[in-house]
């Protein structure tokens, strides 16, 4: 019977490793050492070279780094750099880096940080260089509310990589069809009466709303509220979002004008196919998009055509700066004078921003490179859409409204993503108010037991 | 007296040596030391890798976590863990190792006993067929699974069911059918696995065993309620243990299908809320807590099963 009994011992050792294994399993390979199958590397052939490495998630940003590497390298002859760009899946560089500051070792000398993981890194003694001596100097040369996104306590820790205005992507194929014309869309109740013409005349939606942030805060900031106050209080059911969120859901379930995006948000195979087709009259979206249009709906070209956002009648803004990413110089680098230097030569200074545009065809945010004429040359950006894109963005550049980020930030968007958007739009079960004022309980409840 | 001790020395040394030589080597090839010898790295790697994280997982589990700001907070991380969502987290995890339990315990037995069988051809091909899942990237396998379920007429799952007459379904934002999906995707990946334990254990059973029942007159259903079901019974036993920690531990399927959060929570199992808060919430210690709470759920769930299985009774009482 020794059989058995060992038999029945190695069964419960089996199980607690497994128990075991499974709460290590959270953190999982995250933690392991960075290596990457995905690097590229500039100026490797020179000698004397300093080393700086840089993580990305994104395979473009890298092309960009790579590029602005070697521009550095010709210009700089005294200093030059070995760039070192690795790039990650989205959530396993933010774990990593995460870890390696936190641990005290591994982190990189640069690093893109996106705007939801961004208060991460602002929590705790903050693990990053500041900017200031960069930035200020030509403050004034950039729409400040980009670069306070990314700042804490009058410190500015990211590098914007665009402004991400907001606009409205109007098809006009669709909108001829409905007899609309886009230039006398102001308010969003004209948007709302465009919206059914558009549905009685086509079948079509006048826009999805996507079930993630993308579907309210553009909105919400746009008429001058947010989900946190300049204290760090939550504000996420107050009145004028309750009422912004009532508005969306009209869109949906009263007017019958918008439907929920396919796959439930704005960057996934099933919304790219059905925008492709036409399926839709307009979308709510920052200028980043413009990417996604060239390069996943092809069909489209020469059909868009880029508006501000229709104004609230309580509110001046036009547009609403969202979306992007920061890029960080970490305190782990053992050169931070060299690569703070590259940094503001790769996408602060003006001929950086330039090429965020032409490489990117992201909206620069330094706004006085907007009438550049480096910035009018025709490239793939102007041949689909239209050539007055920075005259539009030059007419509202006073009326773009910024976003305030808290530390617990990312847990309104987990709410957004998980919640509101989920039961109000989609289910029915909640109104706008209950489901607003439940999240920002939870939050709030974080909030207070955390002080 | 020294030269005579050098002498003694130079005489007796190898003598010694060879003595000791014997002793090493018979301790080492003792009955009581060699088991220990063998798992050794085993032990090691344990150690380092699991049983060390633990202790400082239970460690972090009472500290509040901030870079350059590391502090004891005593029982805060606990009070905060039994809110809506730890319970949504939980009774989706209990839901999924439930079916998954279910599904992955019969359905492997079935399998299994027709591969064993001489009616079924091809045997070996359908061996690897079912086990190659089991190989196949989960990341991958999620991108197939979220386009056959995708929110669109076209998907695969949608015209299947639309050959049947049904409307199309968004299996992705319902509490049902993101239930489905992930217990599909499980028992897709597992059941390979299970069907090799389950084949093992069939052809322990003595074929003799078989051939009296037969001459007793017992009918296929009797042979295999009464010969194949007991000697199966560690087998399941144990798959069923495995079944329980792997459904309670269930992320993969969750994160793969949803990208992170899903709509409603539906998606949200007990280490994907220790995922989101933990990592992508950076809140470490609360992290670690939930992950001590998930601990002692399974292994009270597995004692409680394994008691009452009586897998600790002695074969002789």
């Amino acid at each position: 019977m020794n059989r058995k009994s060992l038999s029945i011992f190695s069964v419960l050792l089996l199980s607690l490793v497994f128990v075991l294994t499974a709460c290590g399993g959270g953190g999982g390979n995250s933690a392991e050492p960075a290596s990457s199958d995905d690097t590229k590397v500039a100026g490797s052939d020179l000698e004397n070279a300093t080393e700086l490495t840089f993580w990305t998630f994104a395979g473009t940003h890298a092309d960009f780094y790579v590029n602005a590497a070697e521009r550095w390298n010709e210009q700089n002859q005294d200093k030059p750099i070995k760039l070192k760009v690795e790039n990650y899946p989205f959530d396993q560089m933010h774990n990593n880096l995460l870890m390696a500051l936190q641990s005290g070792s591994g982190a990189p000398d640069l690093v893109d940080i996106e705007l939801a993981k961004f208060p991460n890194f602002l929590k705790g003694d903050i693990q990053l260089e500041s900017l200031n001596d960069l930035i200020e100097p030509e403050l004034d040369s950039f729409i400040a509310e980009r670069l306070d996104i990314y700042s804490k306590d009058g410190n500015y820790y990211g590098a914007p990589t665009h402004l991400g205005a907001s606009v409205v992507y109007y098809n006009t194929d669709i909108m001829e069809q409905a007899g609309v014309d886009i230039d006398s869309i102001v308010t969003w109740d004209d948007y709302v009466e465009a919206g059914k013409k558009v549905v009685e005349a086509t079948g079509k939606p006048m826009t999805t709303i996507a079930t993630n942030w993308y579907g309210i805060w553009p909105f919400v900031a746009q008429r001058g509220s947010d989900f946190f106050d300049e204290n760090g209080e939550v504000t996420l059911d107050n009145e004028k979002n309750i009422e912004t969120l009532q508005f969306i859901d009209d869109l949906v379930n009263k007017h019958k004008i918008a439907e929920i995006a396919p796959g439930g948000q704005y960057h996934s195979e099933e919304f790219y196919g059905a925008m492709n087709q036409g399926s839709q009259a307009s979308l709510v979206i920052p200028m980043y998009y413009m990417k996604d249009f060239t390069t996943y709906m092809p069909d489209l070209k020469g059909k868009i055509q880029i508006r501000p956002m229709p104004k609230w009648s309580d509110s001046d803004y036009q547009s609403v700066t969202m979306g992007g990413t920061g890029t960080a110089v970490t305190n782990q680098s053992e050169h931070v004078d060299l690569a703070k230097e590259f940094l503001y030569f790769a996408k602060l200074s003006k001929e950086g921003n330039i090429q965020l545009w032409k490489e990117l065809g992201f909206d620069p945010p330094r706004w006085d490179v907007w009438e550049d004429p480096q910035m009018r040359e025709d490239n793939e950006y102007y041949q689909y859409f239209h050539d007055d894109i920075f005259d539009i963005l030059l007419a509202i550049r006073e009326n773009v409204a910024g976003i305030r980020l808290s530390e617990y930030t990312p847990d309104v968007l987990t709410e957004i993503d998980t919640n509101i958007m989920h039961s109000v739009l989609r289910e029915q079960n909640l109104t706008p108010e209950e489901a607003l004022k439940q999240s920002a309980d939870t939050v709030r409840q974080k909030a207070g037991s955390k002080e | 007296m020294a030269e005579l001790n050098a002498n003694n020395r130079k005489n007796t040394l190898p003598l010694v040596k060879e003595k000791k030589g014997n002793k090493v080597l018979k301790f080492f090839n003792s009955q009581k030391v060699v088991p220990y010898i063998f798992v050794f790295p085993f032990i090691v790697s344990f150690a380092i890798l699991t049983l060390y994280p633990t202790i400082q997982a239970i460690i972090m589990s009472f500290q509040r976590i901030l870079p350059g700001q590391v502090e004891f907070i005593g029982f805060q991380n606990y009070e905060r863990i039994f809110n809506q969502a730890f319970y949504k987290a939980l009774t989706n995890s209990t839901v999924y190792m439930l079916l998954t339990v279910l599904i992955l315990v019969t359905i492997p037995i079935i399998l299994a006993m027709l591969l064993d069988s001489k009616l079924v051809r091809f045997k070996t091909f359908f061996r690897s067929a079912l086990f190659i899942p089991a190989l196949t990237s989960i990341v991958v396998a999620g991108v197939i699974f979220r386009l056959v379920f995708a929110e669109s007429e076209n998907a695969i799952a949608n015209q299947i069911i639309g050959f049947f007459g049904f409307e199309p379904v968004s299996w992705q934002f319902n509490a049902w059918s993101g239930m489905l999906i992930m217990v599909i995707m499980a028992s897709w990946r597992w059941m390979g696995v299970n069907v090799l334990y389950f084949l093992a254990g069939l052809q322990n059973i003595p074929k003799e065993l078989y051939e009296s029942a037969e001459m007793d007159g017992a009918n296929l259903f009797q042979k295999f309620r009464h010969v194949t079901l007991p000697f199966l019974k560690p087998i399941i036993i144990f798959v069923t243990t495995i079944s329980i920690i792997g459904g309670f531990r269930v992320f993969e399927e969750s994160y793969v299908i949803w990208e992170g959060n899903s709509p409603g929570n539906i998606g949200l199992t007990l280490v994907g809320l220790l995922y989101q808060q933990g990592i992508q919430q950076n809140d470490m210690g609360f992290g670690a807590a939930i992950g001590v709470v998930l601990l002692l759920l399974i292994f009270v769930v597995s004692i409680i099963y394994l008691l009452m299985t009586g897998a600790f009774k002695r074969g002789d009482e």
